[in-house]
């Protein structure tokens, strides 16, 4: 009797053995160490904390080694780990105005108070293979001066709003809802749908945001400030009535200056776009950036023509781990409904087998 | 306000009562960007044509009066069809709830657009095109909403053995009447209509004026277009309204505006189309 | 619980239950969320109650929906029968079912008449469910509306203003087309009167199994966070027209293990010549049948 693709137990588990082989690859290679993942591989962690919503570099450095570097299943691991874990309060707002900088730009000045500051940059460098890596060789790496001093750093799109040149964005004071726990529901307000570009993926997003560079919502960017380094993290225990500092985190923030919009009772503005992510993540930053401006076409009373001023389009597809889940359940067994497709293709195919005759 | 005022419906036949009464109607986008301060009433049967070069608010007022978008202030009052079950009640569309608003538009009202792609269904055939708002009703009958769309595809007519072809492979025409009769089949007593022969060539756009200015008259359906050809709205409106950054500058008969101007920019208007 | 009429082996032992987890997994503040959606969802059969579906172990599209609903309701005392495809040893099925069995330590079942829950994706059991049953469905899409209004904002104003004629213009273009209305699985129907919903992809073979039911039924979508109801001895009509009306599949073939001539049939193909065998899609109805038979001869 034909046996039809049906797995039981015993297939699955080898399956597993199978992927544990190999990751592991070669055994006669040392094997990857976590924390050697989360010192040399810092941007692929940043990308899963920031995409699985949890800050915590040794557990995606782990999620990395385990899922042999495919970090859309580490970002998944992640999150599938982050939902069990019990919340005990919520942060303040961060103040990335008093943050530790590590690298400053801005594209709108020439120079700005605090100054530019270039840092650690893929950005200038000329990419061509370096083949002293291969040869595993050290490069220990410039000084770094722990004692420069720490200057005062505003917020380049303060000074613009000093000035009323740009919008100001309103607290409401509203409680902000948390898409991990709560349903997204249509529309969105600002602060679920920055939620959920911060989830979502970064290559969505750069595609996005770069669609409306080439005219598809086009919104007239300019990259207003970049800024990464750390910044500490407060909780106000209800207990204790007063804020407590539990810590630092690595935070790449964007604010892009976008085209201005004017109306009967206001005079022309510019406006902003804003992107935030975990550790070192310009790109991401940057597209998040970009998106979250085109998203707020109906704000401006834009016309909404193209995919990235879509909400609902944009907000229901950038999170990969839905994404690669739906495309990946494509492979689970169909074939009841593919039989009830065989038994209407072949009826309606009846009547012109007839005609023909 | 006058939401629901019962009129009493045997002292006045319903030819003598407006069917639409607007006050006030306005929607600014900036300044003289949109539409101000619009009043008027619209009686059964009648077309109103609304004219005005482009950026003059005409398409602005068109969404405001068909339930589209919202008016900064102003009121529009709406006289309920005798098959309503609130018949002859004033219904206020902007106080009224959605329901009530999509209801009408899909039963009593028509809206037929510029475009025929945005107005049709592009990727059904043309029965389903015309049998929507019927099943929309509750037709649950197959043969029926198949001699319907029969029925209407020759009253606008397109060969109705087209019936079961997608509209892509119509001309624009015949799309645009196509979208007529989805309109129509309902028994509208008001219908939109923007631009309706604008993307049309000249030859085309002639029949499908004949077509509608017969349909009009024998349904005797209320109408407010809007159009910059000033052709068009003399074959088809029996009263004009001038827009101009976003203000009505005159308003009267088609004949009366399109022979004898008052306003200067209604000068300028008759006066730049009469030009050879 | 157990309604089996005859002897048969017992649902399979528990195990015992991994510590590490909470009972079935989700935390009971969790459940507890997951519950209220449900009461709701039953009060209003077939409206589709948005939840804050959390992230599973399991990926978006294989069942996180289902299982987070079979989690919520889940007791200690239950008996969990899993189906995929109507199959009970499908890998997709074996690995809920393993899941369950290892963070709630619960008995778990082949046999529909034994289980007091039965998770599914795609097929409703041949064998008659009972009053103390509950069904879970697995939901990749929940919104009947999505392929012909893409827009969720439109979509739940759609059902509020009870504005379907649009769902009647696919059936009529089928009809149209090809004289027939050619969807065969994931079929429309109206919930009580009002709602219209998708019974998930089913074959349209088990919608009718839907109507009146005495079993309750409960669907879950995990990756769009939504959950449906119906509840017992509700009425759940398929659409159609009054002269194009509703009708299920039929095979021309038996099944070649059981000989069952009216429950939804697989199709295998046996060698490279394509000779085709047909066999009951519902293994466990099918075993049945065979040892009711071993017992009357």
């Amino acid at each position: 009797m034909y046996v039809a693709v049906k797995g039981g137990e015993q297939a699955i588990d080898n399956a597993h053995k199978l992927l544990a082989k190999q990751r592991r690859g070669d055994t006669s290679v040392a094997e990857l160490g976590v924390e050697q993942i989360r010192q040399q591989l810092p941007l692929a962690v940043a990308r899963v904390m920031t995409e699985g919503s949890l800050y915590d570099a040794e557990l995606a450095a782990l999620a990395i080694k385990q899922s042999a570097g495919d970090l859309v299943e580490a970002i998944f691991l992640l999150r599938a780990y982050r939902t069990t874990l019990t919340r005990f309060s919520a942060s303040l707002p961060i103040d990335t105005s008093a943050m530790q900088l590590n690298r400053r730009l801005s594209a709108t000045f020439k120079d700005v108070p605090g100054g530019q500051l270039l840092g650690p940059t893929f950005d200038y460098t000329h990419r061509l293979l370096d083949f002293t890596l291969l040869a595993e060789g050290e490069f220990p790496g410039p000084e770094s001066q722990a004692d420069a001093a720490v200057q005062d750093c505003p917020r380049v799109l303060g000074l613009l709003a000093k000035e009323g040149l740009i919008k100001e964005e309103q607290d409401t004071g509203a409680s902000v809802a948390d898409i991990t726990r709560e349903p997204l529901e249509y529309p969105a307000s600002r602060a679920e749908r920055l939620q959920a570009l911060a989830r979502g993926d970064e290559g969505f997003l750069l595609a996005l945001g770069y669609s409306t560079q080439r005219g598809y919502g086009r919104n007239h960017p300019f990259a207003g400030e970049i800024r990464v380094g750390e910044v500490e993290v407060w909780i106000e225990p209800e207990e204790l009535g007063f804020p407590i500092s539990i810590g630092a985190i690595e935070v790449t923030e964007c604010e892009m200056v976008n085209q201005f919009v004017g109306s009967a009772t206001e005079l022309p503005q510019f406006t902003r776009g804003y992107g935030l992510a975990f550790g070192h993540a310009e790109r991401k930053a940057m597209g998040m950036a970009l998106v979250d401006r085109s998203l707020r076409a109906g704000e401006y009373s834009e016309e909404i023509v193209s995919p990235a001023q879509q909400e609902e389009f944009v907000l229901a597809h950038c999170d990969n781990v839905e994404a690669a889940g739906f495309v990946s359940h494509l492979k689970l067994p169909h074939y009841v409904d593919f039989q009830a497709e065989l038994e209407l293709i072949r009826k309606l195919r009846t009547p012109s087998r007839e005609q023909a005759q | 306000m006058n939401a629901a005022q019962q009129i009493d419906r045997d002292a006045v036949s319903d030819r003598t009562q407006p069917l639409l009464k607007v006050r006030g109607l306005t929607k600014l986008y900036g300044p003289e960007k949109g539409c101000q301060d619009v009043s008027f009433e619209l009686y059964p049967g009648e077309v109103l044509g609304i004219v005005g070069e482009s950026g003059s608010g005409k398409s602005t007022l068109l969404s405001l009066l068909s339930g589209r978008c919202p008016p900064d202030s102003g009121v529009i009052d709406y006289r309920l069809a005798d098959s309503h079950k609130s018949a002859g009640q004033w219904l206020d569309l902007y106080s009224a709830s959605e329901a009530e608003r999509r209801t009408l538009l899909r039963t009593e009202w028509g809206f037929v657009e510029q475009n025929p792609r945005d107005g049709l269904r592009m990727a059904v055939s043309a029965g389903a095109n015309i049998g929507e708002r019927l099943m929309a009703q509750g037709v649950r009958n197959y043969q029926a909403l198949r001699a319907a769309g029969l029925d209407w595809l020759n009253q606008v007519e397109i060969d109705p053995a087209r019936i079961d072809d997608l509209p892509r492979t119509f001309s624009g025409g015949m799309q645009q009447r196509l979208q007529i009769a989805r309109n129509l089949v309902s028994g509208p007593r008001l219908v939109f209509m923007d631009e309706p022969t604008g993307g049309l060539d000249v030859s085309v756009q002639a029949r499908l004026l004949d077509l509608m200015r017969g349909l009009v008259r024998e349904l005797d359906l209320a109408v407010v277009i809007v159009t910059h050809d000033l052709a068009v709205a003399r074959l088809l409106a029996d009263r004009l309204m001038v827009m101009r950054r976003s203000h009505v500058v005159e308003t009267g008969l088609t004949d009366q505006i399109l022979d004898d101007p008052q306003h200067p920019y209604s000068q300028l208007l008759v006066s730049s189309v009469l030009q050879p | 619980m157990n309604a089996a009429t005859q002897p048969r082996p017992q649902p399979q032992p528990q195990a015992p239950r991994d510590e590490a987890y909470n009972f079935a997994y989700l935390d009971e503040q969790t459940k507890r969320m997951i519950r209220r959606g449900l009461l709701k969802a039953v009060a209003i059969p077939g409206y589709q109650v948005p939840f804050g579906g959390r992230e599973m172990p399991l990926p978006y599209g294989w069942g996180t929906g289902g299982m987070q609903l079979t989690a919520a309701i889940l007791g200690a005392e239950d008996v969990l029968k899993v189906i995929d495809q109507g199959a009970d040893d499908t890998t997709n099925a074996v690995s809920i079912r393993r899941f369950f069995a290892r963070t709630a330590g619960v008995a778990t079942t082949e046999r529909t008449p034994e289980a007091t829950i039965i998770q599914t994706r795609h097929r409703i059991p041949e064998t008659p469910l009972h009053a103390d049953q509950i069904m879970v469905y697995q939901v990749p899409i929940p919104e009947p509306l999505r392929f012909i209004e893409p827009s969720e904002t439109e979509t739940r104003t759609m059902h509020a203003l009870n504005d379907y004629g649009v769902m009647h213009v696919k059936l009529y273009e089928d009809i149209a087309t090809f004289g027939h209305i050619a969807t065969a699985y994931a079929y429309p129907v109206t919930v009580d009167e009002r709602y219209v919903m998708d019974p998930s992809p089913i074959p349209k073979f088990d919608n009718p199994k839907l109507d009146m039911s005495p079993a309750l039924m409960l669907f879950g979508a995990g990756r769009e966070k939504r959950l449906y109801a119906v509840p017992p001895f509700t009425r759940v009509t398929s659409l159609d027209f009054e002269d194009h009306p509703f009708e299920v599949q039929k095979w021309e073939h038996n099944c070649a293990i059981c000989g069952s001539h009216d429950s939804f049939l697989d199709e295998l193909i046996l060698d490279d010549q394509g000779t085709q065998s047909f066999v009951c899609s519902d293994t466990d109805y099918c075993a049945q049948r065979v040892s009711q038979g071993r017992a009357a001869q």
